[in-house]
């Protein structure tokens, strides 16, 4: 039932965004010319595509995220019984949580924190 | 009635019991149980973004010996009002050469985003309009993915300043998210519960931010640096840095397709400051210290969702506050400060926090 809920209220909102889409098509005035739809680019004429190359550090931060946080939504469900379990939870968790350190210190060495 | 302000629950049961009576199909019930809350919020929203930014502007001026917004009704109070009908009225112009689809989906996949998110927070007693059993996980999930709407946006505009942007907000989101997410596990580890209902109730007898050994300060300070980040805030703006990328993402976006961007925007920060309130301080319980019954009932006076709303709001102006008293970080000293500093001190934070809560280590043991 719970799901439902939240189906409803992903509804509402998709509901609420198009129907401000609507009303502004309906209130708004609509008179496009070539010079109002160019790009911005601060008064100049736009040169070439936007779709450019751009750093690949983006490529770096987003690989190293995507390690970490896998890592980090496993030990959502260790937090929550680490209480119950006690100490031998905590042993569990810490070797965990090294193998994720030596990760990250494996990244500071090799210079991968390093914004170029 | 006057009850009801302290009796949220006792309100959703007699508003369950005259539909009960009035539709007798149950499923029928669920329903426009469902649609009220959902209307309820989506009115929410749009009160909380025009009130939100009315405050910003007169943070941001009386700050700078200012007034602010002064015209529009007294103190200007009709200011954002006056605003939203203009966003409104607008053209709304799509440039040549975007791609209409994405460039139309952005918006909303940010807004609805935020929005969703919003309903998994419980504002008093039983006035929640979500309750998952992984309340907090699916937050963390659903708001991270605004971060989506906000590359689609870049990538669509076929613009080189919403490009840039879009890629650096995407890096800066990504990045803080973790240390965020470490700094609540910390505080998780102490309630026993992803549950946002549980973690309120497990807060009876004292807020986490000081019952949990100053595990629970470092934590609310590295998720407040970290959540300013993930709304793309000063001194974390370098997404939108107006000096360098115009408007960053949101360059070509105007009229309500804007004004989306906006109202996410601004959802997003109450939205990490409800989190915060509701892990670090309690949500909607009162100040409560032990087993000081008189001093607890003298604080009971006051109702829950003024509590809510007080420590929300104060988080808020703080999250403000930053804004003008912080320079912009430049973006490899962003990232040198997430990945050298913060990420490290939250994993130590986590690690400490471990160790302590496996001994039973807090404040007021008493549940």
């Amino acid at each position: 039932m719970d799901w439902l809920y939240l189906a409803v209220m992903t509804l509402v909102g998709v509901v609420f965004v198009l129907g401000g889409f609507f009303l502004s098509r309906l209130l708004a005035p609509d008179h496009p010319e070539n010079v109002k739809n160019s790009a911005y680019e601060c008064g100049e004429v736009p040169y070439g595509s936007a779709w450019v190359r751009f750093n690949v550090g983006y490529y770096i931060f987003a690989l190293l995220f995507l390690v970490f946080e896998v890592e980090v939504l496993f030990l959502f469900p260790w937090a929550v019984v680490l209480r119950e379990i006690g100490p031998l939870a905590l042993v569990e968790g810490v070797i965990f949580l090294l193998i994720l350190v030596f990760g990250l210190v494996f990244a500071w060495r090799k210079g991968y924190l390093v914004w170029h | 009635m006057n009850n009801f302000i302290y009796k949220t629950d006792s309100m959703v049961e007699w508003l369950t019991n005259w539909l009960q009576q009035h539709l007798h199909n149950p499923l029928l019930v669920e329903i426009v149980k469902m649609l009220v809350g959902a209307g309820v919020l989506a009115g929410f929203v749009s009160v909380l973004a025009m009130v939100l930014i009315y405050i910003e502007r007169k943070v941001a001026a009386h700050m700078q010996q200012r007034l602010g917004p002064m015209r529009v009704g007294p103190h200007g109070i009709f200011q954002t009002v006056a605003d939203s009908i203009k966003l409104l009225t607008k053209e709304c112009i799509t440039p040549q050469d975007v791609d209409r689809f994405v460039f139309n989906l952005a918006p909303l996949v940010c807004f609805v985003a935020a929005f969703v998110s919003l309903s998994f927070i419980p504002f008093a007693p039983r006035i929640q309009a979500v309750n998952f059993n992984v309340g907090i996980l699916f937050i963390l999930g659903i708001s991270s993915l605004g971060v989506f709407g906000i590359l689609a946006a870049g990538w669509a505009s076929n613009n080189k300043w919403s490009l840039l942007g879009a890629m650096r907000a995407g890096a800066q989101i990504i990045s803080y998210e973790l240390s965020a997410v470490l700094a609540l596990l910390a505080i998780l580890i102490f309630a026993g519960t992803l549950d946002f209902k549980e973690i309120v109730e497990s807060q009876r007898n004292g807020w986490w931010i000081w019952r949990a050994h100053g595990i629970g300060i470092v934590a609310f300070l590295i998720y407040t640096i970290a959540s300013t980040a993930e709304c793309n805030r000063t001194p974390f703006d370098i997404v939108e840095g107006e000096s360098e990328l115009t408007a960053g993402f949101h360059t070509e976006y105007s009229a309500i397709k804007f004004a989306m961007f906006f109202l996410a925007e601004f959802i997003n920060v109450f939205l990490v400051c409800a989190i915060s309130a509701t892990v670090f301080f309690g949500g909607w319980m009162p100040f409560h210290i032990g087993d000081m019954t008189a001093l607890n009932g003298i604080f009971d006076l006051v109702p829950p969702f003024v509590w809510f709303f007080g420590k929300v709001f104060a988080l808020v102006f703080v999250v403000m506050w930053f804004r003008w008293t912080f320079p912009r970080l430049r973006v490899d000293q962003l990232m040198r400060f997430e990945w050298k500093y913060l990420m490290p001190l939250a994993l130590i934070n986590l690690g400490v926090g471990a160790v302590l809560a496996a001994y039973g280590g807090f404040f007021f043991n008493k549940f």
